[in-house]
């Protein structure tokens, strides 16, 4: 059982995010792991354990701060990380980023043998778009199921269980394919001090756009699908008014919403 | 005018506001063609509606397997209506389905996508807020065929008919489409309130209410509220992982939402922050929620919400 688990390197939620000169989300300071992709990583090492023998590779796509991501996933477990970093990729959008991960891939296989699954992480918790797993599925011809609220590897399928609004499937695929992951999958692990210290022995393998045989003229910033136009900062809400509840707030509170025509 | 593919998200014909939302959106752009997935008896109940909101054509496509499998059936079918229909973009409704629909449509036709757009003007400008709702962005797709997935209650619906011509299409998804198999489903008790991404109020509950909803629940019926909560009940097993708001749960963009006994933290507040209305009740006057609040009540939500329920019903 070989999985690739993708991790991204976002900016920090807490912090301050900010975006450069030209309109690009700037990734240079202070990130992390994407939380989100600490369920696909912590999913890939519960499969890999079910399963016996096999390795999960965390592969990230970013700058070279990324390297961060990767190795925060070593420390939980992973066996080998995978780093793309090209200064051309710099700027890509989705299926920019996408084909780069799909070209990653696709050396990871040539260098390392077949993959079984590709987990991913529900979504970036910077972008939000919730598209790359899609189109890494779509550009390397693998069925995908996504958002998987349980996930059960059996031979060579794979069952999944999306919880939807109003009923739960169950999605049954062969393998090889990919899967996204809720953060209603697990509870990842948090390093051990063991763990911090075998990840610094554990092979980080970087790639550039030769690497993995990509075109540069087919990612970064000169080559998106997408283009920003403006961005403002959203004023600042207008101070509401706040009451205090002394026996009446219930009553205020919809004297106000009738005063709004709320109710 | 140039054409704009709307796909139309129904349940067996009765169709969704965020579709008609898009439609509104795509009559603003061009003319709006509905792309209708399901039997040509449920298309003939929707396609009158979808007339009303602006639909010039509504294409029809009912081979089963476009609902038997996950998304790709649907993503070649947009990918084969983009080749033989070129139109102008495609709009989509940005639930998870219509984002992945769209995004693994724009990867087969080398298309530009932009989601969570709150806006787009009749040149194809899309608005988007990011970061937790703290700024705001306007894009363009420059290459392909734009997908925009527009978010639900971004743009209000306005009738305004069309023709609404049904054509029956004759597609059928390769069987390279025909990966995931949608082997089971299991329905979930209705709740009877409405939709949480589509309601025009939403209450929600935090770990303030300790695990009691009812109060919370009671106030969103007197209101005609769906019912929302925090990461924090969620996790806390009190209320379902569906109605979660938040970065991680649904987005939603009502006329009103009412915060009770939730903090505010970031990941919350990217799924809320774009109520056109915010209400808070919260016991600590220092809560991030009223920093976002146009109107708090700094108090116990267990005597708020029951009296303002009280208050609600007495104007009846
Ligand atoms: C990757 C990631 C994704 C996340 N996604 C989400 C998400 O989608 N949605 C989400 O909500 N969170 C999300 N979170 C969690 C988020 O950071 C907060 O932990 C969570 O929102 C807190 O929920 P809460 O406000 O209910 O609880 P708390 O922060 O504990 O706040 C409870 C509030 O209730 C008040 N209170 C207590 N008793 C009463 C009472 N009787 N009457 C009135 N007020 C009372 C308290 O003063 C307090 O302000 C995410 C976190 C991470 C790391
Ligand atoms: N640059 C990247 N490197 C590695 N994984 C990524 C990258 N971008 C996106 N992903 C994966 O795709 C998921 C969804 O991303 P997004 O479509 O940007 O919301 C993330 O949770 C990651 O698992």
């Amino acid at each position: 059982m070989r999985i690739i688990a993708f991790v991204k390197y976002v900016p920090d939620a807490a912090g301050d995010r900010s975006f450069e000169d030209d309109n690009t989300v700037d990734r240079e300071s202070d990130g992390l792991l994407s939380e989100l992709d600490e369920y696909a990583v912590e999913e890939a090492l519960q499969i890999v354990s079910q399963a016996g023998d096999g390795e999960v590779i965390a592969l990230t796509v970013g700058p070279e701060d990324a390297e961060d991501a990767v190795r925060k996933a070593l420390q939980m477990g992973a066996h080998k990380g995978v780093h793309v970093y090209d200064e051309d990729i710099e700027g890509s959008d989705a299926l920019s980023t996408s084909k780069v991960l799909a070209a990653a891939v696709r050396k990871v296989i040539e260098d390392e043998g077949d993959v079984d699954l590709i987990l991913t992480g529900l979504a970036s918790t910077d972008a939000l778009m919730s598209v790359v797993p899609v189109q890494v599925a779509e550009l390397l011809g693998l069925p995908a199921a996504t958002q998987a609220s349980d996930v059960e590897v059996n031979g060579s399928t794979v069952r999944v269980r999306r919880d939807g609004d109003t009923a739960s499937q169950y999605i049954e695929v062969a393998l090889p394919a990919l899967v996204s992951v809720t953060d209603q999958i697990n509870e990842p692990r948090y390093p051990s001090f063991k763990g911090i210290m075998a990840a610094k022995k554990k092979p980080l393998e970087d790639y550039d756009l030769e690497d993995i045989d990509l075109d540069a003229a087919e990612v970064g910033e000169d080559a998106a699908y997408t283009e920003v136009i403006d961005i403002t900062a959203r004023p600042p809400r207008q101070a509401g008014e706040i009451v205090a509840d002394e026996g009446e707030g219930g009553q205020q509170l919809v004297d106000w919403l009738a005063s709004k025509k709320l109710v | 005018m140039s054409e704009i593919l709307v796909l139309i998200d129904h349940a067996d014909g009765s169709v969704d506001k965020s579709s008609l939302e898009l439609l509104t959106a795509a009559k603003s752009a061009g003319t709006p063609v509905a792309v209708f997935v399901g039997t040509a008896e449920a298309a003939q109940q929707a396609a009158p509606t979808l007339a009303e909101y602006g639909a010039e054509r509504v294409l029809v496509a009912s081979d089963p397997a476009l609902t038997e499998y996950l998304v790709a059936p649907k993503a070649e079918l947009l990918a084969s209506l983009v080749e033989s229909q070129q139109p102008a973009a495609v709009f989509v409704s940005a639930s998870p389905e219509g984002r992945e629909v769209a995004g693994r449509a724009a990867a087969k036709t080398d298309s530009g996508i932009i989601t969570d757009a709150v806006d787009v003007t009749p040149d194809l400008v899309a608005t988007q807020s990011v970061f937790a709702g703290g700024y705001t962005i306007t894009g363009k797709v420059v290459k392909g065929t734009p997908f925009i997935a527009i978010k639900p209650n971004s743009i209000s619906a306005e009738p305004s008919q069309g023709a609404g011509s049904v054509e029956e299409i004759s597609f059928s998804p390769s069987d390279a489409a025909k990966t995931a198999r949608i082997v089971s489903v299991e329905e979930k008790p209705a709740s009877g309130r409405p939709n949480l991404t589509e309601a025009a109020i939403v209450v929600s509950g935090g770990r303030g209410t300790n695990g009691d909803f009812a109060p919370v629940e009671a106030f969103a019926d007197a209101v005609g509220a769906a019912v929302g909560a925090s990461r924090a009940a969620v996790d806390a097993g009190w209320y379902p992982h569906a109605n979660q708001v938040g970065q991680t749960g649904k987005t939603v963009s009502p006329q009103l939402y009412v915060a009770a006994g939730i903090s505010g933290a970031i990941q919350h507040r990217a799924g809320m922050q774009t109520s056109k209305n915010i209400v808070a009740v919260n016991k600590d006057d220092e809560a991030p929620i009223f920093e976002l609040a146009d109107y708090g009540v700094v108090g116990d939500l267990f005597a708020v919400l029951p009296q303002a329920t009280d208050a609600v019903n007495a104007r009846r």
